[in-house]
């Protein structure tokens, strides 16, 4: 079940639980209140934020504009140094690649580095599909491999499990993925941490195969990059002796020079940290040192689609940062797994609906799950501008239209269930821009105060369930001006 | 110069007492203010619940009610951001649908015109002290659109230092948004309400017996979740405390 995401429930659904699980509401607030605060830190510690915040967004939009181009020149330098590259058009493709890739080794076990894009596609559940078990290395993954769960977090995947939690599942599950915990474990982090070392370094050490992603890929030289705090993705990359990177095709960017930007925006905006504890690149193969065979599968899986929208293509400048989620109220309550993908939160709001397109109903729902406060696009580290592209996105859902899908123009039928939302609206706009309809409205609704509902049936339910509703006052501001002549014959109301 | 004031759809109707307050106010600082009867709505809400063709004639009409004026005062940050930050968009999008220049140009004017209220005293006027007098403890809630969408910065708490007799406590979390958001607060009522109640902790925690904002959309889902809550305090608009004077108090 985990990773696959078939059949969620929309969002204000399995919103609803998340908000009523008390543990889940004060774990996730503990965790993205403290975050939060240590990252405004270090980004104060900056004077130039501010720029490299628009040298990201600068360098990501000339290499998406760009991006055929960019790519080519990646898998030529990529080839150059003795891999190969692979492209894949959705996840099918994908999955099929990495699958026989595996199956050419011999082998029938794997070691993963975190990875958005494997999860994405469902690697792990294709791979147990053809008998290839796929070990999860970074340690929340871990957490959640072993609970049958799904992560919820872009950088804390298991952030929705406190250590009790945590300490459970390793003494019931690790036992049956590899070496058991430690008898009498306790939920100290010292001792979590040490089961989980204890457990992993049995993988690293038998693994023949290493399947990643990339924070980065450099077209230039061919160079991928992974950025991580734990060194757990370093074993994969370096120990086995065939190494299978799964990337989005938007982790490109032209040069090294611009990894000078990134590395420092990224981890101030993730972990808070001035620089990550291991960043590591590989180029190609090299002789008598790390994998021996190299293989890049190029995912798209919805990117160039995304790409042909002139509003949304901007969520593909994603780093994957999560300062988004961790600012985001709606996040911070809704928990990431009612977003319903590995993206969760405001990224995932306007990613998971352009990637997947919006016919199921939690992705028609997705881009309603935000108050347009704006905090995202104030942290976003490349500047999307997060708002913009949700609104955008109602409107495909509300209104229908043009869009892109699988490389095709297509006009898209409004969304089910939006009928009496569209016919609301139009009958709105038509008294709005006929005054005398709105003051005829305001009269009756004066006049009719003292038989107004406290609760509402319909939709107004949603509102009077937990707010009262203001009481209509005995006269409009309008008809008071009219009235008084702007105030000047009401000695209560104005004094002119 | 020519002062029109938009009293926004849902100031106009359901809380036309912060309208009055900001005529009162204005008055006082010798400025001449004109109300146009002909306007209604800027259109944000169908702007934002993803209507932004139905919105298109409202934003049309806003236009041509007030495109005359020297500048146009409303009492809502959220619907200053849509004329300010939202027609220009809307006008690219126009264009880029192919439908020419003449809705950016029909929207242009209104555009750099339009301020909220405390911009307009502190920018335009340049006041911050506006001569108010209210004896409260008051706690400030900056709503997200004044907040983010037109940097409104410190301008409103700049304004409440200087009232007389007023004592403004820090609201914990006070940047954080109490979970309106339009249509959002009906779509989305679970999330909404968890949001709007710890809105209302915070503020109870402070001692304040006054929560004030410049938005009475925010303030009517803070001030229903309050009633429902039990909590004892009043949420009160930001233009009401600065219309307050000794000689006629604000209720
Ligand atoms: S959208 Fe921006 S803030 Fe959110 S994860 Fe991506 S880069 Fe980070």
């Amino acid at each position: 079940m985990s990773g696959t995401f078939v059949g969620m429930p929309a969002f204000p659904k399995a919103a609803h639980d998340a908000v009523h699980n008390a543990t889940l509401r004060a774990n996730l607030r503990h965790a993205t209140t403290t975050i939060r605060r240590k990252r405004a830190d270090a980004v104060a510690e900056l004077s130039d934020w501010a720029a490299l915040r628009e040298a990201g967004k600068q360098i990501k939009d000339h290499t998406l504009r760009n991006l055929d181009r960019y790519l080519e020149q990646l898998e030529s330098a990529v080839t150059a140094a003795g891999g190969t590259v692979h492209w894949a058009a959705d996840a099918d493709e994908a999955n099929r690649i990495v699958t026989g890739l595996v199956k050419a080794t011999g082998e029938k076990e794997v070691v993963k580095v975190k990875s958005m894009a494997t999860q994405e596609i469902g690697l792990n559940e294709a791979l147990e599909a053809a008998g290839i078990r796929a070990y999860e290395t970074d340690l929340a993954e871990l957490i959640v491999q072993l609970g049958d769960d799904r992560p919820s977090h872009i950088l804390v995947p298991a952030i929705h499990r406190n250590r009790g939690e945590i300490r459970d599942i390793f003494r019931s599950e690790m036992m049956r993925w590899g070496r058991p915990a430690p008898d009498g474990l306790t939920d100290t982090p010292a001792e979590l941490a040490e089961a989980a070392r204890l457990h992993l370094r049995e993988k690293f050490l038998r693994a023949k195969v290493g399947v990643s992603g990339a924070n980065f890929m450099v077209a230039e030289t061919g160079t991928l990059v992974v950025v991580e705090s734990e060194g757990n993705g370093r074993m994969c990359l370096t120990l086995p002796e065939t190494l299978i990177s799964v990337v989005g095709i938007e982790k490109t960017v032209p040069t090294w020079r611009d990894m000078e930007v990134f590395l420092q925006t990224l981890p101030r905006s993730s972990t808070a940290e001035r620089m990550n504890p291991y960043t590591s690149m590989w180029t190609g193969t090299t002789d008598g040192d790390g994998p021996r065979a190299f293989h890049l599968v190029l995912l798209d899986n919805g990117r160039t689609d995304t790409l042909a929208d002139a509003v949304g293509r901007q969520a593909l400048r994603c780093i994957r940062c999560s300062a988004c989620l961790n600012v985001c109220p709606v996040y911070e309550r809704a928990g990431g797994h009612a977003y319903g993908s590995v993206y969760p939160g405001p990224i995932g709001a306007i990613l998971s609906p352009q990637l997947r397109g919006t016919g199921s109903d939690i992705d028609a729902s997705l881009p309603y799950a935000s108050t347009l406060c704006g905090a995202c696009y104030e942290v976003c580290p490349v500047a999307i501008d997060i708002p913009e592209v949700l609104v955008h996105l109602r409107e495909r859902v509300a209104q229908g239209g043009p869009v892109t899908r699988a490389g095709t123009k297509v006009v898209l039928k409004p969304a089910r269930g939006h009928a009496a939302e569209r016919a609301a609206m139009r009958a709105a706009r038509w008294a709005l821009t006929h005054p005398g309809a709105v003051r005829a409205g305001q009269r009756l609704a004066a006049r009719t105060r003292r038989f107004h509902p406290s609760r509402l049936p319909g939709p107004g339910k949603a509102w009077t369930a937990t707010r009262e509703l203001p009481t209509v006052p005995r006269e409009s501001f309008g008809a008071w001006w009219k009235r008084t002549d702007g105030g000047t014959r009401d000695g209560k109301g104005g004094s002119r | 110069m020519r002062v029109a004031l938009f009293i926004t759809c849902v100031n106009d109707t359901l809380y036309p007492e912060t309208g009055r307050a900001v005529v009162r106010l204005l008055t006082r600082l010798g400025v001449d203010v004109d109300h146009p009867l002909g306007q209604t709505c800027c259109g944000q809400a169908h702007y934002n619940t993803g209507y932004r063709h139905q919105a298109e004639p409202l934003a049309r009409h806003f236009a041509d009610v007030f495109g005359a004026y020297d500048a146009i005062v409303t009492p809502s940050g959220s619907c200053a951001a849509m004329v300010r930050e939202l027609y220009p968009r809307m006008g690219e999008r126009a264009r880029a649908e192919g439908r020419g220049d003449t809705l950016a140009r029909t929207l242009a004017p209104v555009v750099p015109k339009t301020y909220e209220l405390t911009e307009f005293l502190v920018d335009v006027l340049g006041v911050t002290d506006v001569g108010a007098y209210y004896p409260h403890t008051v706690t400030y809630h900056p709503t997200c659109h004044g907040l983010r969408g037109l940097g409104l910065g410190d301008r409103p708490r700049r304004l409440l230092e200087a009232v007389g007799g007023l004592e403004l406590t820090e609201l914990p979390g006070a940047e954080e948004c109490c979970g309106f958001g339009g249509t959002f607060a009906v779509k989305n009522a679970d999330v909404s309400a968890a949001m709007g109640t710890d809105k209302v902790m915070n503020a109870a925690s402070t001692g304040a017996s006054v929560l004030c904002a410049a938005d009475n959309s925010c303030l009517m889902h803070i001030s229903g979740t309050m009633t429902r809550l039990g909590v004892g305090m009043r949420p009160v608009h930001i233009a009401e405390i600065l219309a307050s004077t000794r000689e006629e108090p604000s209720a």
